[in-house]
């Protein structure tokens, strides 16, 4: 719904005239129009002209090409075939095949990483540093740590924007 | 001759080996098609190659269109897109398409344009040269809302914008296509309004 009924600036009225001329504004906002178109000669004067441009562009031509254009195009086309669907000649198998051998790269790494570890090592004796003792304030004052964050925050961002995107996309399909 | 057949049948008896059905698909849109390329190209002899290489690349591709929108929406994809293609080419050829550059060589035949309309006394010439003084989006816009019957959703799926975008894009478009019938064409328009 066009809720803009202030808007009444120059840039303003030829939009909400277009609208009208176009039938896309709300119920509302037609009834309002209409009522401005009577007693506003300003109104008035924009619509009758906009209406022309819109009635001249109506009636505007279409150019044609040469005679010969559709025999030229058919005498092109009969050494071609049509090329198969995009989507028969992506095979499937492939990028099921594509995906089996990264995750078993990945489960490989992760069996042969958890095979290093010696579970029956006592914890404390096996770490080179106290864990308790380390001063945590130094790491997240480093400038990489902030740019690391930085980044972080730009890429939710991003990915909330485009959640939102989408959210407000189907809203408008539904409506 | 025509047919009698719709887009999606004419696609269908193609894709299944009747090449000649393609002439009637040529036929239905080579005026639309003609058109647009010449609203990017500003020249018969280009728009015409562009036109064809359009309808040439719409038959090599005829497998992928699915029948979720309009054949034309489909067909107007490649339009634009073989004409913004072109128009780049163009640009490292010549280097010097410039619509400015257009907008005054356009002014300066503004004499022997109004001259020739005053002799036809048309609207329809006026408005049409007034398209051809437009940039190639907006005269793209223009010439796919009115002469192309595609509504403002498939436009934005032609152009690849948010239907609102396509909206403000039109809009403006219009606006630009008054100012340049008003600047250029000052004495027809008077007696139009």
């Amino acid at each position: 719904m066009n809720t803009d009924f202030n808007n009444t600036g120059e840039d303003g009225i030829e939009e909400r005239l277009w609208n009208y001329i176009d039938g896309t504004s709300s119920a509302e906002e037609k009834s309002v129009i209409e009522k401005l178109l009577q007693s506003d000669a300003e109104w008035k004067a924009q619509y009758g002209e906009l209406l022309e441009v819109h009635q001249l562009m109506q009636s505007s031509e279409l150019e044609a090409p040469s005679m010969r254009f559709t025999k030229n195009v058919m005498e092109e086309i009969s050494k071609l075939h049509i090329a198969p669907a995009t989507k028969t000649y992506i095979n499937k198998n492939i990028i099921r095949g594509i995906a089996i051998f990264f995750i078993t790269l990945i489960v490989a790494f992760l069996v042969y990483g958890f095979g290093q570890i010696n579970w029956t090592a006592k914890g404390e004796t096996n770490l080179p540093v106290d864990l308790s003792k380390v001063d945590y304030s130094k790491i997240f004052n480093n400038t990489y740590m902030n740019a690391f964050m930085m980044i972080n925050v730009i890429l939710g961002l991003f990915l909330l924007d485009r959640f939102l995107a989408n959210k407000r996309k189907k809203f408008r399909e539904e409506v | 001759m025509s047919t009698g057949l719709n887009d999606t049948e004419i696609i269908s008896k193609v894709l299944s080996g009747d090449q000649q059905a393609y002439a009637e698909l040529v036929n239905r849109y080579q005026n639309y098609v003609f058109t647009l390329s010449l609203r990017f190209t500003k020249n018969r002899e280009d728009a015409e190659e562009v036109a064809q290489d359009i309808f040439i690349k719409a038959y090599r591709a005829l497998a992928d269109f699915k029948g979720t929108s309009k054949f034309s929406t489909w067909l107007y994809t490649i339009v634009n897109n073989t004409c913004i293609t072109f128009l780049r080419k163009k640009r490292l050829q010549t280097h010097s398409l410039d619509n400015e550059g257009m907008f005054e060589v356009a002014d300066s035949q503004d004499s022997g344009l109004r001259a020739n309309l005053v002799e036809q006394k048309s609207r329809v010439a006026m408005v049409n040269e007034a398209i051809k003084m437009l940039n190639t989006d907006d005269a793209e816009v223009i010439t796919l809302f009115y002469k192309s019957e595609q509504s403002l959703e498939e436009i934005a799926q032609i152009l690849g914008l948010e239907t609102n975008t396509a909206k403000v894009r039109l809009h403006r478009a219009r606006t630009r296509l008054k100012e340049k019938m008003e600047k250029h064409f000052s004495e027809e328009v008077k007696d139009i309004y």
